[in-house]
């Protein structure tokens, strides 16, 4: 019962922001403060459970915590979550980056704060959603409930610079584009599901079930493209990415927040717990072409993002460089790489939450996120130039921070698997340097700006960045905790994954 | 023939609508009264639907003479029927509620063409098919004319007269022609001996053009745009829903009672009047700013989803139907009511403009919130009955491996969130410059009732369907 209380918790507190606004605008924003910090306590506190990094869950049982109750036997549907150490660390991941989402949107949204709340509340309770369920429907029906709020954020509360119409125009784009994507995994969860019912004539959404369906191979290959099919618009991959700038452009810092810190990391999630261990063998197959598109994702994002002008698009650029690194990680398969997928995500998340955040304090104090109009700031502003300068180099991959660990884990796993295509992928960490370095030039230094600043920095903001800073520090100087917390779960894919058949694509390390 | 006390008890939800009918009639006679008026016809309804209800989980199955054939699913549907003609009722109340020119009959004629509905949906031969067929029919001309100094409401009223006589007289032919071949007007008899002979293919053809064109499927759909237009709101409800069920449910008994209607060729057409519904149903819908008319584009896009599920075969093809009218009449009607609630008949148009409800979530937070849900319905998002409905039918697909139809209907799906979600975010939008034509006051209750059920409902169902599957698996044994 505790992990139906992880979703619905910020469900209900959505529901009571809303008519909360009425008290002033402050209400809401304390309500939705609460509910995260509420699901932040109640998820730390399943953290000892699992006993992570002492050896002791090895072999033991997959889930540390069950949730199974009967939803609509017609289809053999359960609402069934369960959480174990992948699950854990993104429900934390999602709690946190709620607690700063709702935080910096405090001073932002201006008007309708209440409605700007729930939406807000609804995405993290999908995304909690999706990092819960392990029954497949309620895995879609999770991954589709976070895409209306989203869209509802992006259209309405877009970014103040803009005019309207192209903020609905970016939120519909995001949507179709993740709607076509959701509807093939829809169909291919379908049509595993039905795959399974003629194999055993059961018919369970079942993930445990699922996972040992022997499927015939042009079927598995079908399916697994159905469900890469969303997964690979969500991460971005590169052909498919051409939604999340526009969405950045457009969305509030806070839901730029959530996009690029959580949904995101739904993606990546999806592959690692669904796509590898129910697909093994399709997904070794496909395995080249995914780390190419990885590659290929590192070097278009890190190249795009340079030539950008927008503040925003650039770290929208940047959020698909770095996914790039989580693709090849994932498909290489090994125990390394894998576990610095997971450290990649975690960092990722913090990083571009920090920037997305800075994104929007610069924006409140110019008026702009023109690079073009800013420069010379160095010394006009208190703080946030030094903070920016953090979060440039987490975004580089400087050792310290948890970013530096993740690459580096990801590539050296994948070097056994892809030794050429992981040294070409090396690249991008020196393209890296190149646009965040940029970035910081662009802004702080050179010939002053027209813009006049206004210079106050909250306790709020420096609030949210010390908490950011030291998480990212944290991470990059003692990452053994999030790979010990995931480690079984990471050996569970891997095994699935490398083990499950005779390798074709990619060797076992 | 003779009936007895059982045959008429499993007329009851007929008999009780029709009664009604003449009930309302005297009613006015004695005194025109709009309020008693529409009191009798929502009780009538009330208590058809209640007989509906009572009889469904009896055996009590079978025929009553050789016209009607009461069965389980001919129940579910005059109990939907009902409880869809009630609410209807209840939205003309509110909308006719001040209107100078005669109230009073309209519920006549609604609980006419209920009548005919039901008709429609337990008939067990070719005469009632038709007397059903005109019985709905015939009062809704009267109905989409009823505010007859608009000049659009009389325009849609005779473009339908003469279309839908025309598709009636279609039929009509076709069955002429089975007829002919056979010897019988029975459906159970048509099972039995219809030759596979070229004029039982003509008839079954003609009488499924008749049929296409009441489902508005592509392409016989051009009259639906117009029609719903200029219908009033709470009509339009009616025809968008109740007519239109009632016409897919005969085209379900004709298809088992006809054995032609199974053959490849007729699926085969089947598939091509869904692949072309789906099709030109979604993409007419992408430019409209008339809502109205882009919920009649929509009606013709589900309908077209709707075959999928004729055209699949599979044993689960027919609950998926079944749920996925339960689904789509109440997004339907929430989404007609919050216009009728907006709209008053002596007005000079009904609010029916995207630009109408502009800004509405900040006027009507609940009526807003309540067309939001029944437009994410429309468009199948998780949360809501549509998002059930579409699940059962791709189920459905996927068994059949319809894989071409599957495609388009994931074409169609997302073109549809399109424009669902363009009249949703329009809702929230700040009304900038002179404001939209304000409804006067607050919504009726009446219309606020109707709202709020097909609100709940949408939500309940897509948070918890398991209830509609109990409900059908037990009706389909």
């Amino acid at each position: 019962m505790v992990l139906a209380w992880l979703i619905l918790i910020p469900l209900i507190g959505g529901l009571l922001a809303w008519p909360a606004e009425r008290f002033g605008a402050a209400a809401p924003r304390w309500i939705a403060l609460l509910s995260m910090l509420l699901v932040l306590g109640i998820a730390a506190s399943l953290w000892p459970l699992g006993h992570y990094g002492q050896g002791l869950a090895t072999g033991g049982e997959p889930w540390q915590l069950e949730l199974q109750v009967p939803w609509i036997p017609r289809f053999g549907i359960d609402f069934h979550l369960a959480i174990d150490g992948l699950s854990l660390s993104m429900v934390i991941l999602t709690a946190l980056i709620g607690v700063l989402a709702v935080g910096c949107s405090w001073r932002e949204t201006g008007g309708r704060v209440g409605l700007f709340q729930l939406n807000l509340l609804w995405v993290l309770a999908g995304v909690l959603g999706v990092f819960l369920a392990i029954d497949l429907f309620l895995f879609f029906f999770f991954w589709e409930m976070m895409l209306v709020p989203t869209f509802f954020l992006i259209a309405l509360w877009g970014h103040r610079g803009s005019r309207r119409e192209r903020g609905i125009a970016a939120a519909t784009k995001f949507f179709i584009y993740t709607q076509i994507s959701g509807l093939l995994l829809l169909l291919a969860i379908i049509g595993l599901v039905y795959a399974h019912h003629e194999l055993t004539g059961q018919l369970t959404f079942d993930y445990d079930a699922l996972r040992t369906t022997s499927l015939p191979d042009g079927l598995e290959y079908l399916l697994m493209l159905g469900f890469l099919a969303a997964f690979v618009v969500k991460l971005p991959v590169v052909p498919f990415h051409s939604w999340l700038p526009d969405a950045h452009a457009e969305a509030p810092t806070a839901g730029s927040v959530d996009l690029a810190g959580l949904l995101l990391k739904t993606a990546a999630y999806g592959l690692l717990r669904f796509s590898l261990p129910l697909f093994p063998e399709a997904s070794q197959q496909i395995a080249p072409l995914m780390m190419a598109l990885g590659l290929v994702s590192i070097v278009y994002g890190a190249l795009l993002a340079f030539a950008q002008h927008d503040l925003k698009r650039l770290i929208a650029y940047t959020s698909i460089s770095h996914m790039g690194f989580v693709v090849i990680g994932i498909y290489a398969g090994s125990i390394e790489a894998l576990q610095g997928v997971v450290v990649q995500m975690v960092a990722h998340a913090l990083s571009a939450a920090g920037l997305f955040i800075l994104a929007g304090s610069l924006y409140g104090r110019l008026g702009t996120r023109d690079l073009r109009e800013m420069g010379g700031l160095w010394s006009k502003l208190p703080i946030l130039p030094g903070v920016s300068l953090f979060f440039a180099a987490a975004t580089l991959g400087m050792p310290g921070t948890g970013n530096f660990i993740g690459e580096f884990l990801i590539l050296m796993g994948s070097y056994p698997a892809a030794p050429l295509l992981t040294a070409l992928a090396t690249g991008g960490l020196v393209l890296a340097s190149v646009y965040a370095l940029t970035l910081i030039h662009r802004v702080y230094y050179g010939p002053e700006g027209p813009r006049p600043v206004v210079a106050a920095v909250s306790p709020r903001e420096v609030a949210m960045f010390a908490i950011l800073i030291a998480l990212s520090v944290w991470v990059g100087l003692h990452p053994q905790l999030v790979m010990d917390t995931s480690a079984d779960t990471i050996h569970r894919v891997r095994d699935l994954y490398l083990f499950a058949a005779p390798a074709t694509g990619v060797q076992a390390p | 023939m003779k009936l007895d006390v059982h045959d008429l008890l499993l007329l009851a939800p007929l008999l009780l609508s029709a009664a009604t009918a003449v009930a309302v009639m005297l009613a006015i006679a004695f005194k025109r009264h709009h309020p008693t008026a529409a009191l009798i016809a929502a009780l009538g309804m009330g208590a058809a639907l209640a007989s509906a209800v009572w009889l469904i989980p009896g055996d009590a199955a079978g025929a009553v003479t050789g016209l009607v054939f009461v069965d389980d699913i001919a129940l579910l549907f005059m109990a939907l029927t009902a409880l869809t003609t009630l609410g209807c009722v209840l939205l003309l109340a509110a909308y006719l509620d001040g209107y100078p020119g005669l109230r009073e009959e309209a519920y006549i004629l609604l609980c006419v063409a209920a009548t005919g509905a039901m008709v429609l949906m337990a008939s067990a031969h070719l005469a009632a098919v038709f007397i059903g067929l005109e019985l709905l029919s015939v009062p809704l001309y009267g109905l989409i004319a009823y505010t007859r100094n608009h000049l659009p409401a009389l325009e849609a009223g005779i473009k339908y007269l003469v279309l839908s006589a025309t598709a009636s007289a279609v039929s009509l032919f076709g069955i002429a022609l089975l007829y002919a071949d056979s010897g019988t007007l029975s459906l159970l008899a048509l099972g039995e001996r219809a030759p596979d002979s070229p004029l039982v293919l003509l008839g079954t053809g003609l009488l499924l053009v008749g049929i296409a064109f009441k489902l508005s499927l592509a392409p016989l759909h051009l009259w639906t745009p117009d029609v719903y237009q200029g219908a009033p709101a709470p009509v339009g409800a009616f025809l968008a829903t109740v007519a239109k069920v009632a016409v897919f449910v005969l085209l379900l008994r004709l298809l088992v009672a006809i054995p032609p209607a199974l053959t490849a060729n007729f699926q085969q057409l089947f598939l091509g009047l869904a692949l072309l519904s789906i099709l030109v149903g979604n993409l007419l819908a992408l430019t409209q700013t008339n809502l109205k008319r882009l919920l009649g584009y929509s009606s013709i896009a589900h309908f077209g989803y709707l075959l999928l599920a004729v055209v699949a075969k599979v044993p689960a093809g027919l609950e998926a139907i079944l749920v996925y009218l339960v689904v789509y009449t109440t997004a339907t009607l929430g989404a007609f009511a919050v216009l009728a609630a907006l709209s008053r008949a002596g007005n000079e148009r009904d609010l029916d403009r995207i630009e109408d409800l502009r800004g509405l979530f900040w006027r009507r937070p609940a009526m807003a919130a309540i067309f939001v849900l029944t437009m994410l319905s429309l468009a199948g998002i998780p949360m809501t009955a549509g998002f059930i409905g579409k699940f059962t039918l791709f189920a459905v697909g996927v068994q059949a491996k319809l894989w071409l139809l599957l495609a388009v209907m994931l074409i169609g799906s997302a073109i549809g969130v399109f424009y669902y979600l363009r009249v949703a975010v329009a809702l929230f939008r700040r009304v900038e410059g002179a404001s939209p034509p304000e409804p006067g006051g607050v919504a009726h209750w009446a219309s606020g009732l109707v709202m709020a059920a097909s609100g709940a409902l949408t939500l309940g169902l897509g948070l918890y369907p398991q209830p509609v599957f109990d409900l059908v698996g037990h009706l389909l044994g």
